[in-house]
């Protein structure tokens, strides 16, 4: 009830009165309306970072060099880059440059409480068949996930539903902007698919997005049986939205012919069906991703492969058709006691060594997302190389998301997604000093800085 | 199935163990130790004698028989000791109840449980494992050291102080469950009940005190009968059993403050307490230690004022504050939690390495026997590769009272073995494809699913 007479109120006060009524309430506001704190969007300008150690991740890295951002792109990089004039100069004596870490498989701004607050949820739709459900139509700009994740270096997501068999398609955005389309950068990315898996109840739970929970355990050849069903059920669908695209198309050329009837899903698989944008299908287990490859070679796909615990048991199969991989397992538990215990942390090391293309994801649903970092660093000491380790958050995920030619690396007419460290990105004990966002300087604020300045002070003197 | 994964993990204990039992004198020679007493020392060397830290100096040596470790190069720190822990315990939540303070977890002890290994590669050699949140008072706490290999007598930690689970908030009030028709509400259903719940409680345990000390005092004649609900609150009133009191919100954490202020007993820690900085003054003034989760947030509501800084403000107010992991998974990456303190806020490092060593030992307890690295302590000590802050870092050997309990050049070796055993296990008849000739295989025990102490919450009675 106070809640709506707050925000309701204050649309009506004059500026004098709201920043009055900041004053007086101080907290109560800043917790309460999480508008007003989230609509932080920064400032744009000219900005140039001079005298830094320039990790371009796509190139060598550059001890003493200058970052140039400008109309929202980098415009110059290298160690002898002139500052142009009126630029802001940014003094990176002694800090680091990185491209905004990308985390790739995330639900970042479709639940804000995900657990016993079901009205802040907005992540799985209850259809089997979901493929119209758009995520950039449900992420909310104002989410305070979104602050919390991009001051720790991490600038864009991709964000995607995870209900039913197609569970929609998932939006790769800026965590910066006060709508969905200030956001967007790719707005339907990815179409997402939960892959039916060979299911005995228990066992694999998916630790990412996607995942199964147990049940009545079946006998194998059943359990066979039902997942083939449901593949063959899924090639169905594909087919129809192929013979839909056809019928839609001659019906385009010649009027006469009868309308077809709409079929949104239909319609929304089309692109995917044809193999001209990716979908991403969630499997863990060896005998499921090798049924993902099988149907993704016999549709004529372009896959992704999300989850991936045991990528590495298929990684040729995976390298020779070319279908990369976002692993989402360093914080899960290996499933059998058997596995050894870094059995997961050594993923994406495997995958590299196998020249298998993938990139390190939380997976989370978005409060989480902030610790991609250092999820890459634990694979980083698991076997991955430290700079492989950086790109699997940077340039991989931009390249398996088709958005390299915008972001995930430090290059000349790519977004101004740059992020200004005092060490370390992937340590925990690095801070990060400036971020930019699509050239905007984005101030260092979150739901989590205005609660510590609000209670920071408070001291022993108000006990009553 | 279940046979197959005991045997394997039997061998592997028994692999352990065979390999830990050498209690002759150890060495660690030339290490940097983070002693989390003393600062930092570097090239020093450690002999370890019967199970203790016998010496702590330069150019150590010892006799012909003992164990050298040499530690060039490498960072050498107290065990990690995670304050709130359910890891070994076949049950957790006796939800039936509002009051099951008759119930302990000691009896749950399972030292099968595959995570207790997972835990001592993170580092971690001591918990206190708690009962689950379902009710206002729950059961009593074990405290233990992970000696995986041997039986569960060997794992409490004989003199530490018993404990008992208290709860409060969204879980005691069940307020995610729903009934069907014809079930009751369990009471409490708000967070006024709770306290009331709690506060009949201890009325009834002071009664019940009083029978005896009445009887003991010869002014009755008839022994009160005895009462094993109101026993283990006797003792908490004597300060003979230290509350652990899960919370989240800073009302009903101040609350519980209270109610023990009111019965003249202190607040053994708060668990959880993502709110503790609103009143950390409050908190100090008490006397209570604090057990925190580094940054977890926003997974449910009364979670969503959590902020990472949480850690620094009560470290600024002088309270003694521990990182826990409440999970399996968690568990095993503390050294990384304890790091974020340092960039949150800027809690300096051997605080924040304290906030998993020598602050948790004090808040069980057992601080004068474990969680630091000084001369006639139990040699609970884990040698990394690097600094346990560094993402890169991971344990190469976890030791309790000086016996090897990790070792990673050892487990690379196991792994091989552990291969190879299950390869010929999947060989015998029992173990064959059902229509292969082999006999249905028996399902799996049941495994918690879920992390936090919301585990079993939904199994028990249909109850969540």
């Amino acid at each position: 009830m106070s809640f709506k007479f707050q925000v309701s109120g204050f649309k009506f006060m004059n500026l004098a009165l709201s920043i009055l009524l900041i004053l007086v309430l101080g907290f109560s506001v800043v917790a309460q309306n999480d508008g007003s704190q989230q609509n932080k969007t920064g400032r744009a300008g000219t900005f140039a970072i001079v005298g830094a150690k320039i990790f371009t991740v796509s190139g060598a890295v550059i001890d003493n060099g200058t970052v140039v951002i400008q109309n929202g792109k980098i415009t110059a990089v290298g160690p002898g880059t002139a500052v142009p004039a009126g630029a802001e100069r940014i003094e990176g004596r002694g800090l680091s440059v990185y491209p905004g870490m990308i985390d790739s498989a995330t639900g970042l701004g479709l639940a804000e409480i995900p657990q016993g607050l079901n009205a802040s949820v907005d992540i799985a739709e209850i259809a089997a068949n979901n493929a119209n459900a758009k995520a950039i139509t449900a992420v909310n700009p104002h989410s305070s996930h979104v602050n919390v994740t991009r001051v720790n270096g991490i600038t864009a997501v991709m964000s995607a539903p995870t209900g039913g068999l197609i569970a929609g398609q998932g939006t790769v955005i800026n965590l910066n902007g006060s709508t969905q389309a200030e956001m967007s950068v790719e707005p339907t990315a990815a179409l997402v698919i939960n892959f039916p898996r060979v299911a005995q109840g228990g066992g694999f739970g998916g630790g990412g997005f996607g995942g199964f929970g147990g049940g009545q355990q079946i006998d194998f050849t059943e359990a066979m049986k039902r997942r083939d069903t449901q593949v063959e059920e899924l090639k169905k669908v594909f087919t129809a939205a192929l013979i839909h695209a056809r019928a839609m198309e001659a019906y385009a050329k010649d009027k006469t012919l009868p309308l077809v009837a709409t079929n949104l899903s239909a319609e929304a698989m089309i692109p995917y069906a044809r193999g001209e944008k990716p979908i991403a299908f969630t499997a863990e287990r060896e005998r499921d991703i090798k049924a993902v490859i099988k149907f993704v070679t016999e549709m004529k796909l372009k896959g992704i492969l999300v989850g991936g615990q045991e990528a590495w048991k298929v990684a040729d199969e995976l390298k020779k058709n070319n279908i990369p991989v976002i692993f989402t397992h360093i914080y899960s538990l290996p499933v059998r006691d058997d596995d050894p215990y870094d059995y997961l942390f050594e993923g994406p090391a495997k995958l590299q060594a196998a020249g298998v293309k993938f990139a390190i994801s939380t997976g989370d649903q978005g409060a989480e997302a902030r610790d991609l970092p250092y999820q890459a660093g634990i694979a980083g000491s698991y076997g991955l190389p430290r700079e492989e380790a950086l790109k699997a958050v940077t340039l991989y995920p931009a390249q398996i998301l088709g958005v390299a030619d915008r972001m995930g690396s430090i290059e000349v007419g790519k977004m101004g997604n740059v992020v200004v460290t005092d060490g370390d990105l992937l340590d925990p004990r690095t801070n990060v000093k400036q971020l930019f966002i699509n050239g905007r300087l984005i101030p260092l604020t979150s739901r989590h800085t205005e609660l510590f300045d609000s209670f920071k002070d408070r001291g022993a003197t108000e006990i009553p | 199935m279940k046979a197959i994964l005991s045997l394997i993990v039997l061998t592997l204990a028994t692999t352990v163990t065979s390999f830990a039992q050498n209690r002759g004198d150890v060495l660690i020679k030339n290490a940097t130790i983070m002693t989390a007493a003393r600062g930092t020392l570097e090239g020093t060397d450690i002999l370890i004698r019967d199970g203790k830290i016998s010496r702590i100096g330069k150019g150590l040596s010892a006799g012909a028989n003992a164990k050298i470790i040499d530690a060039t190069g490498k960072v050498v720190t107290p065990g990690i000791i995670d304050a709130h822990s359910h890891t070994m315990l076949s049950a957790i939540n006796e939800g039936s109840l509002a009051v099951t303070s008759m119930t302990d977890v000691r009896e749950m002890l399972d030292p099968s449980d595959v995570s207790i290994y997972r835990a001592l590669a993170g580092g971690v050699t001591s918990a206190l494992l708690l009962h689950g949140s379902a009710n206002p008072i729950g059961g009593q706490s074990a405290t233990v050291k992970f000696k995986w290999g041997r039986p569960a007598a060997d794992y409490p930690i004989p003199g530490a102080l018993p404990g008992i689970k208290f709860a409060l908030g969204e879980n005691v009030k069940q307020s995610s469950r729903s009934i069907q028709p014809g079930q009751t509400f369990r009471y409490p259903r708000t967070r006024m009940g709770t306290v009331e719940v709690i506060r009949d409680a201890f009325r009834r345990a002071r009664d019940y005190k009083q029978e005896w000390d009445d009887f003991r005092a010869k002014k009755t004649k008839v022994p009160p009968r005895v009462n094993e609900e109101l026993q283990p609150l006797v003792e908490v009133l004597e300060g003979k059993r230290m509350v652990h009191c899960h919370g989240y919100r800073s009302d009903e954490h101040l609350n519980i403050l209270k109610i023990a202020d009111e019965f003249g007993f202190k607040i053994g820690t708060l668990q959880h307490a993502l709110e503790a900085y609103k009143f950390a003054p409050e908190i100090a003034k008490h006397g209570a230690g604090v057990s925190i989760f580094a940054d977890s947030w926003s997974y449910k509501l009364e979670a969503y004022d959590s902020i990472p800084y949480n850690a620094y403000l009560l470290w600024k107010n002088g309270v003694l504050v521990s990182i826990n992991s409440d999970s399996d998974e968690r568990m095993r990456r503390l050294n990384l939690d304890a790091a974020k303190t340092m960039k949150y806020g800027g809690v300096p490092e051997e605080d924040a390495l304290k906030m998993i060593t020598i602050n948790p030992a004090k808040q069980l307890g057992i601080d004068k026997h474990t969680g630091s690295i000084e001369q006639g302590k139990d040699a609970d000590i884990v040698v990394w590769n690097m600094h346990p802050f560094s993402p890169y870092s991971h344990a190469e050997i976890t030791m309790i009272e000086g016996e090897v309990f990790f070792d990673r050049a050892q487990d690379k070796i196991n792994r091989t073995l552990i291969a190879k055993e299950r390869e010929e296990l999947e060989k015998l008849d029992v173990n064959r494809a059902p229509g292969a000739g082999g006999s249905q295989p028996a399902r799996p025990a049941e495994r918690r699913i879920k992390e936090r102490d919301e585990a079993d919450l939904e199994r028990i009675g249909g109850n969540r």
